[in-house]
């Protein structure tokens, strides 16, 4: 385990600094001149290159690349062109808010999935199973963002149960400690407040967490009627243990194998959805930072945002992998 | 010697019995019910697509003011946006888009992930560890992220995204490709082939790539079904198509802020992504289990 953990660390090496040159090359891969494409047309030849010197675009590529890398290992991630604030400390609160809806996200798309998936596969034929797989082929398919925009029009436009945009009400800030508002309002004891998060919270981790929900539902249905059929399993139901039991506790431990890949998997990809999700109820995470940076063409921002946002997701990918050798005694890495 | 007269006329086999795979593929297809009715649904909206001209009541940029933000009716179908343009009209058009993106950003993403996959399957070598690395790469960015990292250099058009989206599915088709070349390389038949002295050229193009394209057919009809939905993600996001291209996702993104006093102008194009999208993922999900049942999950 342990020299398979080295070897699987020593494959992503290279990956992570290709994806560093993919991110570093995105401001030199603009058409023309960098400087006139972020400060516009009218910009002074003095100002661009004020712009150029602190971007180092006036040093050869290979110096720039090593000054880029030098300064990310060191933890700086440059200065936002727009807010003039270094990206490092501007990014955190950003950070946060973007991993709170993952989380939830993730949370909702595997308690409801795992549970349809079950309950399919238990019922399998029956006007459940039929529905759920229905849904499930349906949310698969579905845009988030206008997913998105159907729960705000339902659920708080018209019926007002819940808030349509935002991370918390105006009105009642919330004492930040960690930035993540679940934990924060708990920290501070203030029952009142967390339940505004959540309500908050909801929509939009219902949105994004859908597709994977609908993936997972799928994945444990036809990873649940493959080991019901096992031998094992057949034993169980003979010696009297009543359904619930087989299929809960006996079924489910090896069920349950693949469908880990799947969520960890998942949880990768929700990072880049969260950019659409972000967008569509104001919530100021990762992906509308980088939203609102492209359309300022704040480019240093882009480059960062970009750079992490990927970096979690080879992280998260890595984990997975790790996870997996660790569940599942039967998985041989030599 | 008694002399028997033996018949040696053929049975009389009728022309269209005679089996083969792609005929037996499309009589297991067609008894798959879910994947004719995504069939449907493609057939329907490409037709759509086609005749869109011809059947649509009026122009998609015909602005008439006085008619904006109206409710569905005998006149407007889908009733009509902030401009008073006809959105039955604009969701016909946008079919074209749309299905236009989807199946040309794939054919390009095929195109290239598959000469990089043979090169890194068939010669091996630093070639395979130079591509094999590059798709790793690319595929350690989330998608959707990457496609508007490429937009945000290239500068936001339907154009543009539409590169985007199949650069960023090129390692998807890459891996498939080189996998199966890896599998094929090491079959007897090739071997044979090399035996009389056939040229690799050859044994690319006469045995590997039919070979390889059952996979590439099922991912690929799949992957119609992604790129519609990040084209119309970059469009909604401002980074696709721009005004007044009746795209659907920018539509949606254009009819946000009327969607409490006009909801049908954010309905009905994201229900055709939906249907599309659906169309294509049914379909793929049954030639995926006639074309090739091992992959499967």
């Amino acid at each position: 385990m342990n020299s398979y953990l080295l070897k699987r660390v020593m494959v992503l090496i290279p990956v992570l600094i290709g994806m560093t040159i993919i991110v570093f090359s995105i401001i030199h891969a603009i058409p023309g001149d960098p400087a006139e494409t972020i400060l516009g047309q009218k910009a002074t030849e003095q100002s661009k290159q004020a712009l150029r010197e602190q971007l180092g675009l006036d040093k050869p590529w290979l110096q720039q690349y090593f000054n880029y890398m030098g300064e990310l290992l060191h933890g700086d991630l440059g200065t936002s062109i727009r807010t003039k604030t270094p990206i490092a400390k501007e990014i955190m609160p950003y950070l946060a808010a973007t991993l709170e809806l993952t989380a939830a996200s993730m949370l909702f798309a595997t308690f409801v999935g795992v549970n349809a998936g079950i309950l399919s596969a238990w019922r399998q034929n029956s006007w459940f199973d039929y529905t759920a797989m229905i849904i499930a082929l349906i949310g698969v398919s579905m845009p988030i963002f206008w997913l998105g925009l159907m729960e705000q029009l339902i659920f708080a436009l018209k019926l007002h149960w819940l808030p349509s945009i935002g991370r918390m009400d105006q009105r009642n800030p919330i004492e930040t400690i960690t930035n993540l508002y679940v934990l924060d309002s708990l920290l501070a004891g203030r029952w009142d407040q967390l339940w505004i998060v959540i309500k908050h919270l909801i929509l939009p981790s219902i949105a994004l967490g859908t597709i994977p929900m609908a993936i997972i539902a799928r994945m444990t249905r036809s990873s649940m009627l493959e080991v019901m059929n096992s031998d094992y399993i057949r034993t169980a139901k003979a010696k009297g243990l009543s359904q619930f039991l087989v299929v809960y506790k006996h079924a489910l431990k090896n069920a349950l194998i693949p469908v880990l890949t799947v969520v960890g998997l998942q949880t990768g990809a929700l990072l880049g959805g969260a950019v659409l999700t972000e967008t569509i109820f104001a919530w100021p995470g990762v992906g509308r930072y980088i939203f609102e940076a492209i359309s300022s063409r704040d480019y240093p921002v882009i480059q960062t945002g970009i750079l992490i946002i990927a970096f979690i997701f080879v992280f998260i990918n890595l984990l997975v992998d790790l996870m997996y050798a660790a569940i599942d005694p039967r998985i041989n890495y030599k | 010697m008694a002399q028997t007269a033996i018949n040696v006329t053929p049975p009389n086999v009728p022309a269209e019995k005679v089996s083969s795979p792609w005929r037996d593929a499309w009589k297991a297809f067609r008894k798959n019910k879910t994947a004719m009715v995504g069939l449907y649904i493609i057939v329907f909206f490409v037709l759509i697509a086609i005749f869109a001209p011809l059947i649509a009541p009026y122009g998609f940029k015909e602005q008439v003011l006085v008619n904006r933000l109206k409710p569905p009716s005998s006149a407007h179908w889908f009733g009509t946006d902030d401009l008073g343009r006809d959105l039955f009209t604009r969701v016909m058009y946008g079919a074209r888009i749309s299905l236009w993106v989807g199946f040309f950003s794939v054919i390009a993403s095929i195109f290239v992930g598959t000469i990089l996959g043979i090169l890194a399957g068939f010669y091996g070598k630093w070639i395979d560890m130079l591509i094999s690395r590059l798709f790793d790469i690319l595929l350690a960015f989330p998608s959707i992220l990457l496609a508007i990292a490429i937009v945000a250099i290239l500068g936001p058009s339907l154009q543009n995204a539409l590169y985007a989206i199949a650069i960023v599915n090129i390692p998807t088709y890459g891996r498939l490709v080189r996998a199966k070349v890896l599998s094929l390389k090491s079959e007897e038949y090739i071997t044979a082939a090399r035996a009389i002295g056939m040229t690799n050229t050859r044994i690319l193009v006469t045995h590997i790539l039919p070979n390889s394209l059952t996979p590439i057919i099922v991912q690929g009809t799949l992957g119609i079904a992604t790129a519609i939905i990040e084209a119309a993600a970059l469009g909604f996001l401002g980074l696709g198509a721009q005004p007044p291209d009746p795209e659907w996702g920018k539509m949606l993104s254009d009819s946000r802020q009327f969607i409490q006093k006009a909801p049908w102008t954010v309905i009905f194009p994201g229900l055709s992504i939906m249907l599309t999208v659906l169309g294509f993922n049914l379909m793929g999900d049954g030639l995926r289990d006639v074309l090739d049942p091992r992959m499967k999950n």
